[in-house]
């Protein structure tokens, strides 16, 4: 059997890259050839999923265990250690691979209509093809540095991205934020690639895998340390608590921005990192504790904060950043496949709710923009009743919120009902587990309750936006609706991917995942719960989502809400979650005001200003300063002197010498 | 011939020409002082030269070709020096002073 398409996989990053240099090229030349730009910037995506598809096809019927690896060139022979330049084809890239191109071709679609009117537009396309070409990078890569060339690339993206209307201030921070947290988190990883390859003398993915046993034992403080520097560096990309700040901010970007990169794809680089190691987390329990811990508390902590936001794109922010900790709490708990399930529906919902988002803020911004009004186009004290202008966003961003909060059959209850089904299985063995999964359930019910007033106050009750801005709200075009339809499919129809065992489906995604973590299943303790209270479990999931929505629907009260400029400020508990809990400002005074003084005070006007420009920089000059003084002190310009010297040192030498 | 008295007075004439070259200003006078080191010099070398060979004799030529060489350069440099300044006394002439 050929493998054709398989040898065609570095198409599958090539096409973005090529459609980067094409886009880019056109940004500098012809920056308004938005017909050549829209054209490339999507068709490299469409090609790049239909090769992704391809090679999916093909992969599958190899029925192959181990993973395909290609070398392309030799990268980095230094040494002991030889590094080729290699993608690597497994059953887990490869859902990453079509969640990446298939959601991204999407959102690329979508942008076209939601950035037609930008100056901007080819740079923004250049960036976007970028992005997805690292991304294909990260989750293509055979080794920790090809991956982490993708990790940094996407982070760069990010960084381009969120600061795209770099000429507001406000912008340009939230960029440098993200870029700057996520060092901290980038930190963690390069310092476990270097115990990793200390320990095992490899870096690529087959050979520390498969050394890692015999390599470390179970348990051990180097094990340890390497996953939970790795979770320090998925914390940092997959916005987990204690690095997650920078998600919310990086809202300034475009929407699509948020949907393709903030919400479906590079935010879940984490989740496929703690995938892709999963031998090492199943090595270090307490790894693997802090993964799921961290998780569980961030799912229920972000989703708090969306309790309180008014900004509708700041409510997505805090519900992603909770989703995520689903995803971690999944593969923390060692259910790599529900982890790696919840991941793909959710890069559906998520991107159908952001998209739709977009759609909505487009709307009232052209009808704000032609009234020449200041409102905020993205509160959603100045949205209620748009559903009578904007029906199909409405509709399709209902499913996206019914996905999410957990109500049968669409895609989001199977996957969150597997990560806490999971987590309580393995609660029968390790009783902590228990804590998670119920912070997983409140968080559930949170989830319910916040995506339900979002669109409570963004589609009903009464219209709060003015009188004059109503003619001019109209639906999106299709060419940001058709995106939304296909994503609206998928987010009903997700489910089918996973349909678990107890419900007659076949579990065709678990299934296929089986060979990328077999190992690890293996080290972990099995834990079967009896049908019985997997059937509790699930109807408790779904009471939870129905209570949610039904206590927001009957506490909320759209119609007595008042527009954002004549709202009165939050109290009490209220205010705390409105303010996010203040982390920000804990973080603004215990780290970064601190480390200002520190590098103002100390480093600056001490170490470089006294220290190094006084004392060694002018402390030098003076020093050679005074001894040219001193000699020029002998430079009398009187031959009669010179003569004295001289022969007081002739004497002197001669008399040592006959001495 | 006696050694040591030619010893002596090639020592004496060195002496009063490094005294000459310490004490007196004019210009022409201190060289006419090394102009007398260089000759003690050469009686050194031709007294020497009676015991330790002929190699002694034959640098007092060298040193007389020098010295007048020196004498061309040095006296040329003292007339531009009288033409530019007026003066040839030491004292007035200190301009490369640190």
């Amino acid at each position: 059997m050929s493998a054709s398409a398989l040898q065609l996989l570095w198409l599958v990053p090539a096409l973005p890259l090529a459609g980067f240099v094409l886009n880019g090229a056109l940004a500098l030349w012809r920056p308004n050839a938005k017909a050549a730009v829209s054209t490339i910037g999507v068709g490299a995506l469409v090609l790049a999923f239909a090769a992704a598809t391809a090679a999916v096809a093909e992969f599958a019927r190899l029925h192959q265990a181990a993973p395909l690896v290609f070398r392309y060139w030799e990268w980095m022979p230094v040494g002991d250690l030889r590094l080729d330049f290699a993608l690597q084809f497994d059953q887990l890239s490869a859902v990453m691979a079509l969640v990446v191109t298939g959601v991204g071709a999407l959102i690329h679609l979508f942008s076209v209509g939601y950035m037609h009117e930008d100056a901007g537009y080819a740079r923004y396309f250049a960036y976007l093809n970028l992005f997805v070409f690292f991304m294909l990078m990260l989750v293509l890569g055979a080794s920790f540095p090809v991956m982490f060339v993708g990790w940094e690339g996407v982070g760069l993206c990010s960084y381009l991205l969120i600061g795209f209307w770099f000429t507001e201030q406000i912008n340009a921070d939230a960029g440098k934020k993200a870029f700057i947290v996520n060092r901290i988190g980038d930190s963690g990883f390069l310092i476990a690639m270097f115990l990793i390859f200390r320990a095992t003398g490899a870096l690529d993915f087959g050979p520390v895998f498969g050394r890692a046993q015999a390599v470390f034992p179970a348990a051990g403080t180097t094990i340890t340390a390497v996953t939970l520097l790795l979770f320090l560096g998925c914390a940092g990309k997959s916005a987990q608590i204690p690095l997650y700040t920078w998600l919310p901010d990086a809202m300034q970007g475009p929407t699509p921005v948020s949907a393709l990169i903030h919400a479906a794809t590079m935010v879940t680089a984490g989740v496929y990192l703690v995938a892709r190691c999963n031998v090492l987390f199943a090595l270090s329990p307490l790894g693997s504790a802090a993964v799921a811990g961290v998780g569980a508390l961030t799912a229920l902590f972000a989703a708090t904060i969306a309790l309180k936001q008014w900004d509708i794109k700041r409510v997505l922010a805090y519900s992603t950043i909770s989703q995520l900790g689903y995803m971690f709490l999944g593969v923390g708990t060692g259910a790599y496949a529900a982890g790696i399930f919840h991941l793909v529906t959710h890069a559906f919902f998520k991107a159908l709710l952001f998209l739709g988002s977009g759609s909505v803020i487009q709307a009232l911004h052209h009808a704000y923009h032609a009234t020449h009004s200041h409102d905020d186009a993205q509160d959603m004290r100045n949205m209620g009743g748009l559903r009578r202008y904007l029906p199909w966003t409405a509709t399709l961003m209902w499913i996206a919120t019914l996905a999410i909060a957990g109500i049968p059959p669409l895609s989001g209850f199977f996957s969150k009902d597997a990560i806490l089904g999971a987590a309580f299985a393995l609660a029968t063995a390790e009783p902590i587990w228990y804590v998670y999964w119920a912070m997983g359930v409140a968080a559930a019910l949170l989830t319910a309750f916040y995506m339900t007033r979002l669109m409570l106050y963004t589609f009903h009750g009464p219209t709060r936006t003015g009188e004059q801005e109503r003619q001019h709200l109209h639906e999106a075009p299709w060419v940001m609706t058709g995106p939304l339809l296909v994503l609206g499919l998928l987010s009903l129809s997700g489910g089918l991917l996973n349909l678990p065992e107890l419900m007659g489906g076949g579990a065709f995604l678990h299934h296929w995942l089986e060979p990328v973590t077999a190992l690890a299943d293996r080290m972990r303790p099995a834990v079967e719960l009896s049908r019985v209270v997997e059937w509790a479990l699930l109807s408790g999931a779904v009471g939870v989502a129905a209570l949610g929505i039904f206590g927001a629907v009957r506490l909320l009260k759209p119609e007595a809400l008042l527009p954002a400029r004549l709202a009165p400020p939050e109290t009490g508990l209220g205010r705390l979650l409105w303010k996010k809990w203040y982390v920000d400002e804990l973080y603004d005074a215990i780290i970064v005001r601190p480390l200002q003084w520190l590098a103002r005070e100390v480093l600056w006007k001490s170490i470089d200003a006294r220290l190094v420009d006084g004392l060694i920089v002018n402390g030098s000059a003076t020093a050679s300063r005074a001894l040219g003084w001193l000699g020029s002190r002998l430079q009398t310009g009187e031959v009669g002197f010179y003569v004295v010297l001289f022969v007081v040192g002739v004497l002197l030498l001669v008399g040592g010498a006959v001495r | 011939m006696l050694l040591g008295p030619a010893l002596f007075v090639s020592a004496a004439l060195f002496t009063l020409g490094v005294f000459g070259v310490l004490l007196r200003r004019n210009a022409i006078v201190i060289f006419m002082c090394v102009e007398l080191m260089l000759n003690a010099v050469n009686l050194t070398f031709v007294a020497l030269a009676q015991r330790l060979g002929v190699a002694g004799q034959l640098f007092v030529f060298f040193v007389m070709a020098v010295a007048a060489a020196e004498a061309a350069v040095g006296l040329a440099i003292i007339l531009a020096i009288y033409r530019h300044r007026g003066t040839v006394n030491l004292q007035n002439i200190n301009l490369l002073k640190g």
